[in-house]
């Protein structure tokens, strides 16, 4: 491994400061470096433990199996009508947190006194872990369908409210001072300063928010809906398909990965990055 | 008169209940058409005095009157240019330009302006790019620009060439005072640098002391352009930078406690 290492190295090194595609190409090699020895290491614990005789049952969760149901799972209905059932219950749970967050963010980071008064009570709420709500929605909530939206959307609110908070806070005064010299009103401060500014802010609360959501979703789907991955982990267990449930569980990771991948790409494609703030 | 600042006085508070005293009974009046400079070492107040005089910082005491007018606020006939350029990153040179403008719905011939002073700043053929990809210069040339389109009564500039090289400075200087003797607008200039404040201004007001106060306000007689190399130019310094000395000697006798 460690030769490895050296090979892409002394291959690699010279082109570090380059361009950016060499950049790019030495950041995915490096990427693949760490999903090998990732596989490795699953590899290698997973031959210690799950091949002694009293674990023999448990051997689909082994790299190989894993990968067999993976392939057997890109061509299953049931797993993309749960990929699409989960990914809903997150834009929906985001969506809500979202609408209620941004102009709650927007209100506390303008209004010194709001900041006071919403802190503590926040930073409260902010630190009770969404799943303990659970019984709180189901009692709540008629369907399990929308329990799952207001697990998702409490959980997800408190970043995005403090992530737009911190936006508010860190708009460079002088585009304030530039606009109410210029002759701005309080409303034309926050639409056309303070909300573009904090944009970058937005995007990053967004990305913990998918953080948070994509966590919460699968416990939240063993609540007793009958889609979604969290449902269909269970599923595999209750039936003994190790191999299966392992390749859900990676399946879970790749979502969740390409999720945070395309927020990061929005967040890159700002042409003004470099100068904001 | 155009301007007319009563009995100024600005101070800050600071822990334990003290207060800092910047500025003084600060009292002057500009004339309509007068190009004005605020000279003084760095930290003696002048940019809070430019700030109070935009109405973006509030008195401890004493009045400015405007056209007659007791100002209560910031104002867009009276427009500021700060030392750093604050040009909004995600908006490109012309939307910057005419930020102002459309914020207020003065879109009548707007492009028409926006196109004119472009040219004249020599912005032409940047348009379209973002502020990230421009110099510092140009960046406060675009800053220049939006100051000047919504046509200002009162131009403010807070040592608006203080960080720029020396090529750049000459020629936005040249460019400044010609745009002043066309469009015939009052300007108030604070520099910390003699030399520009006597090129530019036919009025000098020197701030000195703790807290600062007027020194002096010297009429600069000169013909524009000036020339820095000129014996004029020479004695009228020699005269200004004496005044600043004399003034310091004086603070320094008067309150020998007051340094720390």
């Amino acid at each position: 491994m460690l030769f490895l290492i050296k090979y892409f190295d002394t291959h690699l090194n010279e082109s570090e400061s380059v361009s950016v595609e060499k950049g790019l190409a030495y950041r995915i090699c490096y990427g693949f470096l760490g999903t090998v020895i990732f596989i490795f290491l699953w590899t290698l614990i997973g031959y210690l433990i799950f091949t002694k005789p009293e674990y023999k049952q448990f051997s689909g969760l082994l790299p190989l199996p894993t990968i067999k149901a993976f392939y057997s799972l890109i061509f299953d209905n049931d797993f993309w009508s749960s990929v699409y059932a989960s990914l809903r219950r997150v834009t929906v749970g985001i969506s809500i947190a979202f609408v209620m967050g941004l102009p709650l963010g927007l209100l506390i980071g303008f209004y010194k006194k709001l900041e006071l008064i919403t802190y503590t009570p926040v930073q409260f709420v902010r630190m009770i872990s969404p799943v303990s709500w659970m019984p709180v929605a189901l009692l709540v909530f008629r369907s399990f369908e929308s329990a799952i939206y207001f697990l998702i959307a409490i959980s997800t609110v408190w970043p995005i409210i403090l992530n737009t908070t911190h936006g508010v806070s860190r708009v460079n005064p002088q585009w304030i001072n530039m606009a109410r010299n210029q002759g701005a009103k309080n409303y034309q401060l926050l639409l056309k300063i303070i909300v573009p500014s904090s944009v970058p802010y937005i995007l990053t609360s967004l990305r913990l928010a998918l953080g948070v959501a994509w966590i919460v979703l699968v416990p939240a789907e063993f609540l007793g809906v009958s889609s979604g991955l969290g449902y269909i982990i269970n599923d595999a267990r209750d039936t003994m398909e190790y191999d299966r449930l392992m390749a859900i569980i990676i399946a879970i990771g790749i979502v969740g990965f390409i999720l945070d991948g395309s927020i990061q790409l929005i967040q890159k494609s700002f042409p003004f990055k470099r100068t904001w703030n | 008169m155009k301007i007319r600042v009563e009995n100024i006085t600005k101070t800050y508070p600071l822990p334990k209940g003290k207060q800092f005293t910047v500025l003084k009974n600060i009292n002057f009046t500009i004339n309509e058409g007068d190009f004005v400079t605020i000279l003084g070492e760095s930290g003696c107040g002048k940019s809070t005095l430019l700030n109070i005089l935009a109405g973006l910082l509030p008195v401890s005491s004493g009045e400015i009157w405007v056209d007659n007018k007791k100002i209560v606020g910031p104002h867009p006939s009276r427009s500021i240019l700060f030392q750093q350029p604050n040009l909004l990153p995600w908006l490109s040179v012309e939307e910057n330009i005419v930020f102002g403008c459309k914020l207020r719905g003065e879109v009548d011939n707007l492009r028409f302006r926006a196109n004119q002073l472009i040219d004249i700043m020599g912005l032409s053929g940047f348009e379209k790019v973002y502020p990230h990809e421009l110099s510092l210069g140009m960046a406060q040339r675009v800053c220049l620009a939006r100051s000047l389109i919504g046509h200002p009564d009162v131009l403010l500039l807070d040592e608006p060439f203080a960080s720029l090289d020396t090529f750049t400075r000459i020629h936005l200087q040249e460019e400044l005072i010609d745009f002043w003797q066309v469009e015939k607008l009052t300007v108030i200039f604070v520099t910390h640098d003699i030399d520009e404040a006597i090129l530019m201004g036919n009025k000098v007001i020197l701030l000195g002391g703790h807290p600062s106060g007027i020194v002096k306000i010297f009429d600069i007689r000169m013909n524009y352009p000036r020339d820095m190399t000129s014996k004029i130019f020479f004695l009228v310094r020699t005269s200004v930078l004496k005044k600043f000395e004399e003034a310091f000697t004086d603070n320094k006798n008067l309150n020998p406690g007051e340094k720390e």
